[in-house]
């Protein structure tokens, strides 16, 4: 908390703090009437403004589709999502999403793309400012000029997250964020984001299929998955992650919840 | 005649943007000078073929033959005022379609519901050849400047309508949902995405509708005019004249060409912006 009220005593106007997110009874279907497919079903879960809560499940089960109705991106057909109390309705200014995939304009510099992710209030010069050192906290002070394809997938994909932090976000929402980078990388995004989310803390929703992505950066863990009550998916478990990050990746207390993890998902004999 | 100027069009696509500014320039200019082989072939091809016999000029008159024509029409100041009235009528014909076919594109392309209430209308007006509303236009327009306009218009409105509507449709989702992620909509949206990422598409658009102009000019003016090239060919045929309706052809080819060759330095422009 102490370091939280530091940084807003540098940056006092700009620096929201992390929001609560609760999920209630949410459920969505997709398709035509005679043929309807329930994806989700009695979403309820709190999560703690500033927690890392890692949503896993395995392809298709609507991890996706639970981000999205944070986002706004997505009405659910039944129950809502508060944050911070209010209920979210359309694109939401509290939360920024980075995608799997960079998802920037081809057309704009990195320095613009992480641009659009600005907040409609801020003024040129701020913005401009905070553009730069957003950049330069995801190592690409350097790049800023260049344009999207003239860097790598791992640069891309830091970019989007650059572009996610303009918003000032109160959530920040990943869609599968370092899914499409290769192993190396991949652990350098993660160190990256536990870093940006010391220095700017907001509640993070990852959603992942990754375990021990999962085991590494979140605080509690969701499960989605199907059960015998009704159709679609709901939480089939949340459990907590023993231990402070950055976490030893051969814990056996680790390995234990690794195990029971992989089980939860159709995965035997790890 | 048409796959040289194709040939040629292909020849100049842009360089790849990392070169350097001066060896661009140069490779551009070797491949200019690359596209000029073949016409040049031809044109002793066709001075050898005329001198020696093997054609009579009654057939195929020869290079001298028809630059004495050109020379003589524009002494007598006809030359210039058929080129003249010709390119007026295609780039007014081609700015009033390409414009609204930009207008129902964009329309078409991004609201559903005039999508889904107007394009089945459009798209059979597309099915009639154009060349049918040739006698409609003279019975309610009368033979004039505008029946003409009106027809090149018909004809430069319908590849711009149908690459935007069709570029619009399949701008890729992903990103138009991360920008409204972010809070972008309407116009914002339109420009910021929309707009930028059918670019390529539009000015293949544009250089199509150019072609087409072009064709349905050279219709209009064959069915009725005093005036344009198109008059200079169908009187040139009346008199028995080949010298003139070579140079008439070669005159749409070469304008023709360089009309094409302006929308695509201002395509290369656009993409080097907006790509």
């Amino acid at each position: 908390m102490t370091v939280l009220a530091s940084r807003t005593s540098t940056a006092p106007t700009r620096r929201k703090q992390a929001l609560d997110v609760s999920f209630s009874q949410l459920g969505r279907s997709f398709g035509s009437a005679g043929n309807r497919q329930v994806v989700l079903r009695d979403i309820t879960v709190d999560v703690r403004a500033g927690e890392i809560l890692a949503i896993l499940g395995t392809s298709g089960c609507g991890k996706s589709t639970l981000l999205r109705a944070a986002a706004g991106l997505d009405v659910p057909d039944t129950g809502t999502v508060l944050i911070d109390g209010i209920p979210v309705s359309g694109i939401d200014e509290r939360c920024a999403v980075a995608f799997q995939e960079p998802r920037l304009l081809p057309w704009h510099t990195l320095q613009a793309n992480v641009a659009i992710g600005l907040p409609k209030a801020s003024s040129a010069s701020a913005g401009k400012a905070k553009v730069l050192e957003l950049l330069k906290l995801v190592g690409l002070d350097l790049f800023a000029k260049h344009r999207p394809r003239e860097v790598s997938g791992g640069m891309a994909q830091r970019t989007s997250l650059a572009r996610a932090l303009a918003r000032n976000p109160g959530v920040l929402l990943l869609d599968e964020p370092f899914g499409a980078l290769d192993a190396l990388t991949r652990i350098k995004m993660q160190d990256l984001l536990l870093e940006i989310h010391q220095s700017q803390p907001a509640t993070v929703l990852l959603v992942t299929h990754d375990v021990d992505e999962a085991l590494q950066l979140a605080d509690r863990i969701l499960v989605l998955g199907r059960n015998d009550d009704g159709p679609g998916s709901t939480i089939a478990e949340l459990v907590p992650v023993p231990g402070q990050r950055p976490r030893d990746r051969n814990s056996a207390e680790l390995g234990a919840l690794r195990s029971s993890l992989l089980r939860m998902l159709g995965v035997t004999g790890h | 005649m048409t796959q040289m100027i194709g040939a040629a069009a292909v020849a100049e696509k842009p360089a790849a943007p990392s070169r350097p500014a001066g060896r661009r320039a140069r490779a551009r200019i070797s491949a200019a000078l690359i596209g000029l082989i073949f016409p040049a072939v031809l044109l002793v091809a066709w001075h050898i073929s005329t001198e020696t016999g093997y054609f009579s000029p009654a057939e195929l008159q020869s290079p001298r033959a028809v630059a004495t024509a050109a020379v003589e029409l524009f002494n007598r100041g006809e030359l210039l005022n058929h080129i003249l009235i010709s390119t007026q009528r295609v780039l007014i014909g081609f700015l009033a379609g390409a414009a609204l076919g930009i207008v129902f594109g964009a329309l078409l392309g991004l609201s559903r519901i005039a999508d889904l209430l107007l394009t089945p209308t459009v798209g059979a007006i597309r099915a009639v050849p154009s060349l049918a509303w040739v006698p409609l236009l003279i019975l309610w327009i009368g033979i004039n400047e505008d029946s003409k306009v009106t027809l090149i218009m018909i004809g430069a409105f319908f590849p711009v309508f149908t690459t935007l509507y069709l570029g619009l449709r399949h701008v890729d989702r992903n990103l138009v949902e991360a920008a409204r992620a972010f809070g972008l909509s309407g116009i914002r949206l339109l420009t910021t995405v929309q707009l930028p990422a059918v670019v390529p598409a539009l000015f293949s658009g544009l250089r199509l509708a150019l072609a087409q102009a072009w064709l349905f000019l050279v219709a209009a003016e064959l069915i009725a005019s005093s005036m344009g090239l198109g008059f200079l060919l169908i009187d040139s045929q009346n008199n028995g004249r080949v010298d003139r309706i070579l140079l008439a052809i070669i005159l749409l080819a070469v304008i023709g060409k360089t009309t094409d060759a302006l929308l695509g330095l201002a395509e290369r422009w656009a993409v080097r912006r907006w790509v």
